[in-house]
């Protein structure tokens, strides 16, 4: 395998007494593409909010490029983060300036160049996402698809090494889906970017992964490349594969016995 | 027993989310943005929370200010003491009704808008994409909020004052007939630069801390759902025009009490 950029260890996470990870440990390597996969509401997200730093983990270790996440002062937290960005699932634009200012956001805070300077790199941004033309756009004059790209463009402003997808395909049309799709991939090869997305939607991801985790019920249930996980047993890993709507997953959220809870539990 | 877990806890959460408050304002005034990039959002800031809360401090400062005068009139009228009308209302409005009034309205008009906009920041994840950005929110977003609030309220009550005053000699003077250099001259002589003003001033400064640090932090703090916001934004109004009001009760006490 390749060089590791992100190496979980071991990694616990609770909320409010609910155990969202039992001391999972995956790796992520350098300029690939990793995909995390799972039902909704197990804490894919989470996991994305891990890497980042935004919430410490119960114990265990998020290692990003050797430097331990969670134990970080938060200057280097933040000096950490210059070299990560992330595509929020809804893209959370800033809403009270211009797509062209959003993208330049990140160039203006973080470095001393010239608005010349700025804007060629933000006319490039735009070109790469394709809304070269939506530049003078507020993000609520965006559908969700461009707006989806627009924060792409953001959060691609300073090239960083990492990039967390969080959702990418949530909520897309089959043709802006398509156009992420090729981003992400693109991106990827001409930037050499490592990225690590976090989807539910399986035949995407697995166009597009180079390896692939299941997570589910606090756990990593199944991993490898897409070829691998097509090819696996386990039937949670299957369910989820197929998209079967009953199985190791039940369909049903825990609830008391369907009859007792219609005809009384006193009848006869 | 159970009762007294739901009392200890809600104690305990009362209290840690008044550490969380103070934490909140102490990175932001501690992480103030570099002057170059921290003073136009400094600026923008001041005209949204400061200048568009003109209308409602004016139009209130002057009817307050009218009233005053009508009521007072009446009343002194009675003691043939209508001289001593533009005193009562300068004192009045310098003292109280002033920095309460433009407080309430403040928090009501501004607070209530500071704490959506960030608690909507909140939730459609724009704070946290700061973050992820590694621009720290609390410097970028709260900060420059707090500062424009605790500038703009003080110079707001003063205008309130100022304001009161000429709608009070509108009524006073030109409606009812009081004599205008009395009115002036009696109110220089009474009204005191260092307990009058000087304390109305401390007022208005403490009450623009409480408000505005208040409306940062409910917002800053909400849950971020619809529901969450909206309850946020009604603490803010609620807490802050109470805490003002109790404030002042205080304040006033250990100003002007012997």
């Amino acid at each position: 395998m390749s060089e590791i950029l992100v190496d979980i260890k071991n990694m616990t996470f609770k909320r409010n007494e609910r155990v969202i990870y039992d001391g999972i440990s995956l790796s992520i390597p350098k300029g690939k593409i990793t995909a995390i996969m799972g039902p909704s509401g197990i804490g894919k997200t989470t996991l994305l909010r891990l890497i980042g730093g935004q919430i410490k983990p119960e114990s265990g270790q998020i290692l990003f490029d050797g430097h331990d996440i969670p134990q970080l002062s938060r200057n280097d937290l933040y000096e950490v983060r210059k070299r990560m960005s992330m595509l929020f699932q809804s893209g959370a634009l800033f809403t009270d300036m211009s797509v062209y200012d959003n993208i330049a956001f990140p160039i203006r805070e973080h470095t001393e160049l010239s608005e010349d300077i700025i804007e060629k790199m933000v006319l490039m941004k735009l070109e790469a996402v394709g809304l070269r033309g939506a530049r003078g756009l507020r993000p609520s004059e965006l559908s969700g698809g461009m707006a989806r790209r627009a924060a792409l463009a953001r959060s691609i402003a300073l090239d960083p090494e990492l990039i967390l997808y969080d959702e990418p395909f949530a909520g897309q049309d089959p043709i802006s889906m398509g156009v992420i799709v090729r981003l992400i991939q693109d991106l990827g090869q001409a930037l050499g970017l490592t990225s690590v997305v976090v989807s539910h939607d399986v035949p995407e991801v697995m166009s597009i992964a180079d390896y692939i985790y299941i997570i589910a019920e606090q756990k990593i249930i199944g991993q490898g490349t897409p070829e691998e996980i097509y090819r696996q047993t386990s039937p949670l890993v299957q369910q989820f594969v197929k998209g079967e709507s009953d199985g190791p997953v039940p369909f049903h959220f825990p609830a008391a016995p369907y009859r007792e809870e219609l005809i009384g539990r006193g009848s006869k | 027993m159970q009762q007294l877990q739901i009392l200890g806890h809600t104690i305990i959460g009362q209290i840690s989310g008044l550490g969380r408050a103070l934490l909140m304002l102490l990175s932001a005034l501690f992480h103030m943005p570099n002057p170059r990039k921290g003073f136009p959002l400094l600026l923008n800031q001041l005209y949204s929370v400061g200048v568009l809360s003109l209308v409602i401090i004016l139009v209130s400062g002057l009817f307050i200010g009218m009233v005053l005068a009508l009521q007072g009139y009446t009343i002194l009228v009675g003691y043939g003491a209508e001289a001593s009308l533009g005193p009562m209302v300068a004192l009045s409005l310098l003292r109280e009704l002033g920095p309460v009034v433009s407080a309430l309205l403040f928090a009501g008009r501004a607070g209530s808008a500071l704490t959506a906009e960030i608690g909507l920041m909140k939730a459609t994840e724009q704070l946290s994409s700061l973050e992820m950005m590694a621009v720290d929110p609390l410097r970028r977003v709260v900060a420059p909020r707090f500062w424009a609030g605790f500038i703009s309220l003080p110079l707001l009550a003063a205008i309130f004052s100022a304001v009161g005053i000429l709608g009070a000699h509108l009524v006073g003077v030109d409606w009812l007939g009081v004599d205008s250099g009395t009115f002036w001259s009696v109110m220089q002589a009474q009204v005191s630069f260092e307990k009058d003003i000087l304390n109305g001033i401390i007022k208005s400064v403490v009450f623009a801390f409480v408000v505005t640090w208040i409306a940062v932090y409910k917002g800053y703090a909400c849950e971020p759902t619809s529901e969450g916001i909206s309850r946020a934004t009604t603490s803010t109004v609620v807490q802050s025009s109470l805490l003002v009001l109790g404030l002042d009760f205080v304040l006033t006490a250990l100003m002007f009490a012997n």
